[in-house]
């Protein structure tokens, strides 16, 4: 948390961020989808899913961290979100490492 | 004994000072962090079924390149482009709020809802077409309308898979519309409130939290578009 003075007078010191920089990622956030989109239409063998999901994940972060001020907020969030990404990811990660087994190691069919 | 130096004294403060927090500051902080909390939460509400997703589309690849190839890329572009312009004009409509200018703030929430409606009436279009071909899950559901990558028929198993495609697409994009459809009359209690004096640079909170909701809901879809509408053929 930031340092708050005890001052019962005190407002929020917010960080006020210039409207051209939502502009700027309101413009990156429009070339990201125009860049999924085409990227979709060639074949990149198994880079298709993980390449939009890349450009996904970097339009997100451009969301989060200026439209949503994380970059300029208190860490106390950051660690919020952060805990729910981590979960998040060990909830995909885990059950995809038991689905590569069933599909690749003959562990048994995952479809019946 | 007790001498008047003593006695608290009495200040003023801001009327939207609740009694249990010290200043606006830590106020404000708490209710951003409330909001916070909240959306660690929706991650993994919404993740549950994209783990589903993801499964299912790794297993049944066929049946879900099928489905995805249904759906209109054009349209769900349209929509991609739409919210990310909502998005905008909410981060405009905290920021006008932020700086004290009530008009300015009444404007871009007004056409974020706006722009938040468009996003439902083709999403309501969408729907529609998946009625008109039978592609709704349940006892009416057909895989007549879907075809292979070079358009033959589909196989039994695939035509049969599919249905599992358009459950998730339901899914995730019913809860994503439902959480638009939450959002626009927190949106519109805003901007009423912005239009009656009640935010200005020292209170605005409300307002900010609600842009955090709804910029959530655009991370949402940012995910959702590629996966539900743009899965490949190859690979």
């Amino acid at each position: 948390m930031p340092e708050h003075a005890a001052d019962p007078h005190a407002e929020p010191h917010d960080h006020v961020v210039p409207v051209g920089t939502y502009i700027l990622v309101f413009l990156a956030l429009m070339v990201g989808t125009a860049v999924t989109v085409a990227a979709s239409y060639v074949d990149l063998g198994m880079w298709n899913t993980p390449v939009a999901m890349l450009i996904a994940v970097t339009k997100a972060g451009l969301v989060v961290s200026f439209f949503m001020h994380l970059k300029y907020s208190p860490r106390l969030y950051w660690i919020w979100l952060g805990a729910a990404v981590f979960f998040l990811a060990h909830l995909l990660l885990g059950t995809g490492a038991d689905l590569l087994g069933h599909l690749f190691l003959n562990l048994g069919s995952p479809g019946t | 004994m007790s001498s008047p130096s003593e006695t608290p004294p009495v200040v003023a403060h801001h009327p939207a000072l609740r009694h249990h927090f010290d200043t606006m500051a830590t106020q404000k902080d708490s209710s951003l962090l409330g909001m916070w909390v909240f959306i660690a939460q929706e991650i993994m509400f919404f993740g549950g079924m994209l783990a589903a997703y993801a499964i299912y589309r790794n297993i049944y690849y066929d049946a879900f390149a099928a489905g995805s190839h249904h759906l209109d890329v054009k349209l769900g572009t349209i929509n991609t482009a739409v919210l990310i312009c909502s998005s905008l004009t909410m981060a405009l409509g905290v920021h006008a709020a932020a700086l004290g200018k009530g008009k300015a703030t009444v404007l871009f929430l007004l056409l974020t809802i706006a722009l938040g409606s468009v996003f439902l009436g083709i999403k309501v279009v969408e729907y529609a077409d998946k009625f008109h071909h039978d592609l709704v899950p349940g006892p009416r559901y057909s895989a007549e309308s879907l075809h292979g990558p070079h358009g033959e028929a589909l196989t039994a198993d695939t035509a049969r898979h599919s249905e599992l495609f358009f459950a998730l697409y339901f899914g995730l994009t019913g809860l994503h519309a439902l959480h638009m459809i939450i959002g626009v009359p927190i949106i519109a209690i805003m901007a009423w409130k912005a239009g009656h004096g009640r935010f200005g640079p020292a209170y605005y909170t409300p307002v900010e939290v609600t842009g955090l909701y709804w910029h959530f809901v655009d991370i949402v879809w940012i995910f959702l578009f590629p996966l539900l509408y743009l899965i490949p053929h190859h690979a």
